[in-house]
């Protein structure tokens, strides 16, 4: 059965690229399509995602979902294979409630403390100081927040696993995640970054750097 | 077999309808608590430490938190009877993927509007009304969002029907004159018992914005 399966993506976009490494867990061939979201979005995005007009969208036999999250529920029921959520409902559920965390209080908390002013850095920090924590508790001595291997919350979580010490490199302030302050959830984003499909789901390292790096000079002019 | 599920809830939020709602679709007993979320009980506390808000869905003693997680957990541990999300993979996206977007549109929109005044009212209003004719298209000429039966679009949308007042009054203008399709839908929704029990009166409930715009002295 030839199955045509297309992403829309940004190679930076660490939403674009939760849906890489979904894909590449269940072992599932794709054409990826880059879309300059700096520039004139493609006539194409505008087709397959008219309502919110972003990456990441996925085309299943032509077919588009767009919104990471949704687009990985449809991966896991769609393809058979290692799963990415559990079975049971209520680990399900709870796997849902620390991506939904994830989503909707670490990464905006991350972003402000990043590219907050000097003037509001340190209750910035504060505050996603306080979300990393509670991430943290998540983990529960596990190797992964999947348990043995990478799950929902790992996939979601891939900002804090790879993009936020880069970024933390690019700025030149290493107060959010360390290995000081948060031990065990600094451990995991080396236990991320390690694992073979997740490598592969990964931007190139130095690229993300320099364009971080220069993000924060246009952000430093500009002051 | 009441006590095996308890809701922790607070009578005008849409988000805990949205659970009262599956719940009743699913014919399950429950022992609903109200919390005066001025004074937050100790059980509220401790079943959500996180972010301590309603609603909390507390299945054989465990915490389930956030609206759309509990209304799927709901789907899924109750799957026998009347299914809230479709069995289709496709379908099912689709449905998630407007869940997701009434969640980031209709409520910080709605609130923008009873909450502010001139320039920022008129901008919210704008896209809330823009987010509604989306909707719209959506629900296209089916019954429900869910087909012929009530399902988890039409349960997360829904509870804000009864807020419709409280966002025309405040912003003083009419949803049926742009919407009419949507307010018919949601006329549908509400000859449903497990709808019609779950959503307090929309008077009621623009006395309880009344009071809260007083309380925190907004005009």
């Amino acid at each position: 059965m030839s199955e045509e399966v297309k992403v829309l993506g940004n190679w930076g976009s660490c939403f674009s690229r939760r849906v890489e490494l979904a894909l590449k867990i269940k072992g599932v061939e794709y054409e990826y399509i880059e879309e300059d979201v700096y520039g004139n979005k493609s006539p194409l995005l505008l087709k397959y995602n008219p309502v919110h007009k972003k990456v990441p969208v996925l085309l299943h036999n032509g077919k588009p979902i767009a919104e990471s999250l949704v687009i990985i529920e449809y991966i896991e029921e769609t393809w058979k294979g290692t799963p990415i959520l559990p079975e049971d409902p209520y680990e399900k559920a709870m796997a849902r409630f620390w991506t939904k965390f994830v989503d909707e209080k670490c990464l905006p908390a991350l972003w402000r403390a990043v590219w907050s002013p000097e003037n509001e850095r340190e209750k910035a920090v504060e505050e996603a100081c306080k979300c990393l924590e509670t991430l943290q508790s998540a983990l529960n001595g596990k190797r992964f927040f999947g348990g043995d291997t990478v799950g929902l919350v790992d996939i979601a979580a891939n900002f804090i696993g790879f993009w936020l010490r880069i970024i933390q490199e690019a700025t030149g302030h290493g107060d959010l995640l360390s290995a000081e302050k948060f031990p065990t959830l600094f451990k995991w984003t080396d236990e991320f970054v390690s694992c073979s499909v997740v490598k592969q789901s990964l931007p190139p390292r130095d690229k993300l750097l320099a364009f971080f790096k220069a993000r924060v000079a246009e952000a430093n002019a500009s002051k | 077999m009441a006590e095996e599920v308890v809701l922790l809830d607070f009578w005008p939020s849409p988000f805990g309808m949205r659970v009262r709602i599956a719940l009743a679709e699913k014919g399950i007993q429950y022992e609903y608590k109200e919390e005066d979320l001025r004074n937050k009980s100790d059980l509220l506390l401790k079943m959500n430490p996180i972010h301590k808000k309603i609603p909390v869905l507390i299945h054989k003693g465990k915490p389930v938190c956030e609206s759309l997680i509990q209304v799927q957990y709901i789907d899924e541990v109750w799957h026998g009877k009347s299914p809230l999300l479709p069995s289709d993979p496709y379908q099912r996206a689709n449905a998630r993927f407007w869940a997701d977007f009434v969640d980031k549109k209709i409520y910080d929109l709605g609130r923008k509007i009873w909450t502010t005044k001139g320039e920022e009212q008129a901008a919210a209003k704008k896209e809330f009304i823009e987010s509604l004719k989306l909707l719209e298209g959506e629900l296209g000429d089916k019954t429900y969002f869910g087909g012929d039966n009530l399902g988890y679009v039409d349960v997360v949308l829904v509870p804000f029907y009864n807020w419709f007042y409280v966002y025309e009054k405040c912003g003083n203008f009419t949803i049926e004159e742009e919407c009419p399709k949507l307010i018919a839908w949601a006329k549908r929704c509400l000859q449903k018992e497990s709808v019609a029990k779950s959503l307090p009166d929309e008077e009621k409930v623009y006395g309880f914005v009344l009071q809260l715009k007083k309380a925190f002295g907004i005009e």
